[in-house]
């Protein structure tokens, strides 16, 4: 008997005004998410991947349709209770690595800690097992400029994981990384949800790169087409 | 009594110092953004930070020296007199340089029983004359009017905080004067044996004297009889005296002030030169002109400072939304940063101002018309309010640019680049 989704999407439409246009991100997309899976998103520059994948994270908010992760409907939540939902519930990666420049790592990775009830001790210990498990615990006080991009990119999951959140949302995270840094990053999302049982959602143009995931969405015009 | 109050003033700077930097502290842990996040971003902007620490710090500068000018000359009136002394004007006059009082007066005055005498027995009153006499200025500006002040042996002796600092005290009938240091530095002719014209006639300096930065340190002193006699005057300004106590005083300044046919008003001394900052009253009005203007002019510079931080920083407004952070703390974050920044505009225009403490110069009294010396006084108080004013100007020219980083959508926010 198959557990009860993570996420539940349902019926999800997304519509944008460009000038006097209305244009359609998502058209009535529904899918749902087990736990511990790791999907990817795939599909051309266009097709409502990403969009697919803020809605989720509670980043945007959809036209229409419901988003639920472990039974909280998403969209249902005012703009402060998303803030700290998203606190809790989600860890993201980026693209480009959002790291704050002027922060060393350890402190990038205790960025989400802060707005928890945790001690300094205890926030302490959290960071340094969240930047070994991403093999930087030798890193702690560089600043990102003294990091490379490989590098960058594992304290962002540091960031993202350090939480505990239920769910690891990744827009493109191996898009600016050489190849063998690209493989590691993969490899640790892939160990998230096989051994660590979190559920990861990652956009990618890389056909490689959905190689690692347990599940692929293809979407089309803002349909999921397989 | 400076030292007293000063040293209170400088518990209270320390205190606001603490209560701002506890302030800041607490609005850093309830935005939950680490307070060196700030820091490192107003050091990473240095270029920016310190152009808006400098326009700061000037404006800063100019507002506390204005005051420490208008405080300065407020205590050198509010320095003045001693509690026990009663000065006797005609009725209707404001100051003395336009009262007149007749000999008559005084002799009637002379012989109350209520008036205090010294150890050999003689009445401790003074009659006083104020005149007006032009001397050219050391650096050569042209002539300024200074006081003159006729004064009797006994008008030395009820007035204990004045000392002589060189030279002798004047001798009746030798058309000699002491002159006070702080207005001799400033003037030709009031060096130690150098002379001045009074009337028709030369008046020869023969000691200086300090009047611990009281009104006196802008007058001239010699005989109070000689001094009419010299110009032409059958009336003195005023009369100094001192009454056995404090009974004593009230029944006297009673009987002066309501006696008819004396046509007097008696105000103790230290409320009278309490009453004389008129003088101040102007640079106080130029000074709140000036810091509202100024303040204008910082509060843009403060905000076109926090406009591009918001700019540059953008994306990574949007990552802290993402990670859970609110608008509030968003808000409050750039608001901390704006007033940090401008606490250390505040802290260096302090320090600047501070540079000015103590020096002494003169302006134009309006009540005598006659030069009148005063220090700058930077005290720790009126560096609490630069502080606090620059605060306030940090606080407000954040305001808007915070406002606008907490409003980007979290979306276009990471899409910045």
């Amino acid at each position: 008997m198959a557990a009860d989704p993570i996420v539940q999407v349902r019926d999800l439409s997304k519509l944008y005004r460009q000038g006097d246009i209305d244009v359609t991100a998502l058209n009535h997309v529904s899918v749902d998410i087990q736990p511990a899976e790791f999907v990817v998103l795939m599909g051309p520059s266009g097709s409502g991947k990403s969009t697919l994948l803020h809605i989720i994270a509670g980043i945007d908010r959809p036209t229409s349709g419901d988003v639920l992760v472990q039974g909280i409907n998403v969209g249902n939540l005012s703009e402060s209770d998303l803030a700290t939902w998203r606190n809790q519930y989600v860890g993201f990666v980026f693209q480009s690595f959002n790291l704050i420049p002027v922060l060393t790592a350890a402190e990038n990775v205790e960025l989400p800690l802060l707005l928890t009830r945790l001690d300094r001790k205890s926030r302490k210990e959290q960071v340094q097992a969240a930047l070994e498990l991403v093999g930087l615990g030798d890193r702690l006080h560089h600043r990102p400029d003294q990091l490379s991009g490989g590098q960058q990119q594992r304290v962002a999951i540091a960031r993202a994981l350090v939480t505990d959140p239920v769910l690891i949302v990744a827009d493109e995270p191996t898009g600016n990384l050489d190849a063998k840094s690209a493989s590691d990053v993969l490899d640790i999302l892939r160990s998230l949800s096989s051994r660590s049982g979190k559920t990861v959602i990652m956009v990618t143009h890389d056909p490689k790169a959905a190689g690692y995931g347990t599940r692929s969405l293809h979407l089309e015009k803002g349909e999921i087409v397989a | 009594m400076r030292g007293g109050t000063t040293g209170i003033e400088w518990l209270v700077l320390v205190g606001l110092v603490a209560a701002g930097v506890g302030a800041v502290w607490g609005l850093a842990t309830l935005a939950g953004l680490p307070i060196q996040y700030n820091v490192r971003n107003v050091l990473v902007r240095w270029r920016s930070s310190l152009t808006t620490i400098l326009g700061i710090g000037a404006v800063v500068a100019v507002f506390v020296v204005l005051q420490a000018v208008a405080r300065g000359i407020e205590a050198s009136s509010g320095n003045t007199g001693d509690d026990r002394n009663v000065l006797v004007v005609r009725r209707g006059s404001q100051a003395e340089s336009g009262s007149l009082v007749t000999r008559e007066h005084f002799k009637t005055l002379s012989y109350m029983e209520e008036i205090a005498r010294n150890e050999a027995g003689q009445p401790l009153i003074s009659a006083e004359v104020i005149m007006i006499v032009s001397v050219p200025r050391v650096d050569g500006t042209g002539e300024a009017n200074t006081l003159l002040r006729g004064l009797t042996a006994r008008g030395m002796e009820l007035r204990p905080q004045v000392s002589l600092v060189e030279g002798r005290w004047f001798e009746p009938g030798k058309r000699e004067i002491v002159v006070a240091q702080r207005l001799a530095k400033r003037f030709q002719g009031f060096e130690l044996g150098g002379t001045v014209k009074a009337g028709l006639t030369r008046l020869k300096v023969v000691g200086h004297f300090d009047a611990g930065g009281s009104a006196f340190d802008s007058e001239a002193w010699m005989d109070s009889d000689e001094c009419r006699a010299i110009f032409e005057r059958d009336q003195y300004s005023s009369i100094l005296l001192r009454p056995r106590d404090t009974n004593a005083m009230t029944v006297l300044t009673n009987r002066i002030d309501t006696d008819k046919r004396l046509a007097l008003r008696a105000e103790g001394e230290v409320q009278y030169y309490k009453g004389q900052t008129v003088t101040a009253a102007p640079i106080k009005i130029i000074a709140g002109l000036l810091g509202v203007a100024m303040s204008i002019g910082a509060v843009f510079a403060a905000m076109n400072t926090m406009y591009a931080s918001v700019a540059s920083r953008t994306r990574e407004v949007g990552t802290l939304r993402v990670i859970g952070y609110s608008r509030k703390s968003v808000v409050v974050c750039f608001l901390i940063e704006g007033a940090c920044l401008a606490a250390l505009g505040g802290i260096f225009g302090c320090a600047l101002a501070r540079l000015t403490d103590g020096f002494s110069t003169g302006t134009l009294d309006f009540q005598s018309f006659a030069e009148t010396v005063f220090q700058f006084q930077v005290t720790p108080m009126l560096m609490a309010k630069g502080l606090l004013f620059a605060v306030v100007i940090g606080v407000v020219g954040s305001l808007l640019p915070a406002l606008r980083a907490a409003r980007i959508p979290v979306i276009s926010a990471l899409k910045s680049v």
